[in-house]
């Protein structure tokens, strides 16, 4: 055998420790979920019934809820990838600027999103709360006691405020991405722009724009994986209620797994899920290279 | 410098593996090993730590009670630990009888009915038989699970209105005397309304709360019996009596008393609210005397069944309120029963009590209450509890109820459309079920 076949393995050894938790933390358990999603199983009994596609048949035809709560959470999203985001690169824009004691603002509009969701959870339920709660205490002092109300709990409020809690939580990532992609865009387009007389609005769609709109695909698709799988704040805050009106998908395979018992049914219901947002991030994706 | 690399890849694998398959039984002391005790219940922690010092003093057998809450995290543990047969040599088992069988039929849980039945019913007689049946199986029952005992109440709860005695007296009313009829209930709850109190609070975002105060009035009003042909099939839930029940929601709405975000509220919140003497009443379980003392030491309080509809007897929710299971397949399963009988007998049941103000599941150490204990535990024999029924309802069905008295709760739909509603959620189960009977009846 010559000695370069001889070498030839060595990369694949090097791999090997990583492919193997790979496969132990990645494909297995994949192929273990794929494999209970055809079962009618409650994740105890020692006899899970095959059904073949019958969940799946389930999920797509039959469960109302299940799409209820996408178009749900395809309201926070598109409210997250509108005012999160445009807050996001309003304080970037802002805080690239030479500011005294910028750095202290992008301390603080980086603090939000390193804290616990159940502790962010927590402290908006008190702002919230429709007996004793600080918004409505505020609305009271200022004249508009009309406008109180239990946010969380009335259905033409809740899903509004939940979003409010998953943007003010989230939008420190998309700064800190817009920030570094605003200081990635070189001084001198902007001396040039100002040279020939450019306003700061005209730099901003001319030239800031433009040059981050690779950031912005990134931020857009970081965004909306984030916030279709928005969980823990709905646990907190509302546990999907009034009534389903919180209700995301996350929460309904929660709940068929712990709820109905129907471990084989939310399988089905995740792998669904899956394949809607790889489906969007590869469209995503395919814009993202269309833009580069 | 190869056989370097695959030799020390081999010794990381090998170690990963070894040091897998371990599990806890690698931890040796020098006596007997630990019986490990898997629970979520946070208040009674350190309780429950002690009991297992004194038990390591006077038999010299340790005992390690290992905590995961809440109970969402619990179950999850639970279920992973049986998924890989590693669960504790005793362990607690949350939810629906049917939850309870699968655990059983998976070999996950130990019958005590031989235990319960030596020396003439000796441990049996110990608890309020009611406590007891909530863990055990009939003969014939529908989930074909062979009868007996499973399972060790360790306490047992009902779960009642709490009424606040100074806040009745400010709204005019006898302290001791709060109102016994619906009727007067909702005029109580609208003078609470005008007084800017809130009448009624209750954890009503946590689904099982409303479906326990439903089911209260659904069998108050038409009996278990019905309400059990309801879970069977063979009447609907567009029936009128279930409409009727719907409809109590819709007159505690428009009496204008529930706390504002109730459908939202989790019962922690809605505890505070009562503790800090900002509700009138609350519907909630035997730990709540413990919450308010400890939230509040001056709330002056009273416990009263839910007021009548009709001239039927009030029947509450209640039963064990806590129960420990024996793993059926580790091999510690004597001295792990060894420990249950001790940990229910009277001086431990006492000990219990005096810690956590759990009614004790043991009857002698329960005979000697506090009155306020007392106002629940006297209701125990005559409870009703999801457990005891011979078939229990879909969890679907549960749901679709709940979420649609919740959704009558914010105005959003009538009785009447809920119930329509859950019926057909309940076809829908049904013929689901009906398909998997017939699709298991072909293999």
């Amino acid at each position: 055998m010559a000695s370069g076949e001889k070498t030839s393995y060595k990369p694949y050894l090097f791999l090997a420790p990583a492919l193997l938790l790979f496969a132990v933390f990645g494909i297995v358990p994949f192929y273990l979920l794929l494999k209970t999603s055809l079962l009618n199983w409650d994740g105890i009994s020692l006899h899970p019934q095959f059904i073949g596609l019958g969940n799946y048949w389930e999920v797509i035809a039959q469960d109302s809820g299940f799409w209820k709560s996408f178009v749900q959470a395809g309201y926070v999203t598109l409210l997250a990838l509108t005012v999160q985001n445009a807050l996001a690169l309003l304080l970037a824009i802002a805080v690239n600027r030479e500011l005294p004691g910028k750095m202290i603002y992008r301390t603080i509009f980086f603090l939000p999103p390193i804290l616990s969701e159940i502790v962010v959870g927590l402290i908006w339920v008190w702002i919230y709360d429709g007996n004793f709660g600080i918004l409505n205490a505020i609305l009271s002092s200022i004249g508009l006691g009309d406008l109180a109300r239990a946010w969380l709990a009335d259905p033409r409020t809740a899903l509004t405020a939940v979003s409010v809690v998953h943007m003010w939580k989230g939008f420190g990532w998309g700064f800190v991405i817009f920030l570094a992609g605003l200081q990635t865009i070189p001084e001198e387009l902007y001396e040039a722009a100002r040279v020939d007389g450019a306003d700061a609005w005209f730099r901003f769609w001319h030239i800031t724009l433009p040059l981050l709109a690779p950031v912005l695909i990134l931020v857009s698709i970081l965004t909306i994986l984030g916030t279709m799988q928005i969980f823990a704040i709905i646990i907190v805050t509302t546990q999907g209620g009034p009534a389903g009106h919180t209700e995301v998908p996350v929460w309904q395979i929660f709940s068929s797994m712990l709820g109905s018992r129907r471990f084989g049914y939310a399988c089905a219901q995740g792998i669904v899920f899956g394949m809607i947002l790889l489906t969007v991030s590869l469209i995503q994706m395919r814009l993202q290279k269309k833009a580069a | 410098m190869r056989r370097i690399l695959a030799t020390s890849l081999f010794a990381v694998i090998a170690g990963v593996w070894v040091a897998g398959c371990g599990g806890a039984k690698t931890a040796q002391s020098n006596g007997p090993a630990p019986i490990r005790v898997w629970h979520w219940m946070t208040d009674r922690e350190d309780a429950f730590n002690e009991l297992a010092k004194r038990y390591k003093e006077e038999t010299g057998q340790e005992v390690s009670f290992e905590l995961y809450a809440p109970t969402d995290i619990y179950e999850q543990k639970v279920r992973a630990a049986a998924q890989t047969d590693g669960l504790p040599e005793i362990y607690g088992i949350l939810g629906e009888m049917r939850g309870l069988a699968s655990f059983i039929q998976a070999g996950h849980v130990r019958s005590l009915e031989d235990v319960m039945s030596a020396d003439g019913d000796a441990w049996r007689n110990v608890f309020f038989p009611k406590a007891l049946a909530v863990n055990a199986f009939q003969p014939n029952n529908t989930y074909g699970v062979e009868p007996g005992v499973y399972g060790v109440p360790i306490d047992v709860m009902s779960i009642q209105l709490y009424y606040n005695k100074k806040l009745l007296a400010k709204l005019g009313l006898d302290p001791n005397q709060p109102p016994q009829t619906w009727e007067d209930f909702m005029q109580v709850g609208k003078l609470a309304k005008e007084q800017g109190l809130i009448g009624f609070v209750s954890g009503w975002a946590e689904l099982w709360l409303i479906d326990c105060y439903a089911t209260t009035y659904a069998i108050h009003t038409m009996g278990m019996e019905k309400v059990q042909q309801t879970y069977e099939g063979q009447v609907a839930y567009t029936d009128p009596d279930w409409q009727r029940v719907f409809g109590l929601f819709s007159e505690m709405r428009d009496s204008g008393m529930l706390a504002e975000g109730i459908v939202t509220m989790v019962n922690k919140r809605a505890e505070q609210l009562f503790a800090n003497e900002q509700a009138v009443f609350a519907f909630n379980g035997t730990w709540g005397i413990n919450v308010y003392d400890t939230m509040n030491p001056n709330l002056d309080y009273g416990i009263m069944l839910p007021p009548r509809v009709g001239n039927n007897e009030v029947v509450t929710w209640g039963g064990a309120g806590s129960s420990f299971f024996v793993n059926a397949k580790s091999d510690r399963q004597d001295a792990s029963i060894a420990f249950l009988k001790w940990l229910t007998d009277v001086p431990q049941q006492k000990y219990l009590l005096e810690q956590t103000k759990n009614i004790p599941a043991n009857r002698v150490a329960a005979a000697d209450l506090p009155e306020k204990l007392q106002a629940f535990a006297k209701v125990i024999d005559a409870a009703i509890h999801p457990r005891l029924f011979a078939l229990q309802e879909d969890s679907k069905v549960i749901e679709t109820f709940d979420k649609g008295v919740q959704s009558i709760l914010i105005g959003e739909s009538t009785a009447d459309q809920v119930s329509q509603k859950v019926a057909q959620a309940k076809e829908r189960e049904a013929s689901r079920q009906a398909k998997l009977a017939e699709a298991n009846g072909q293999r």
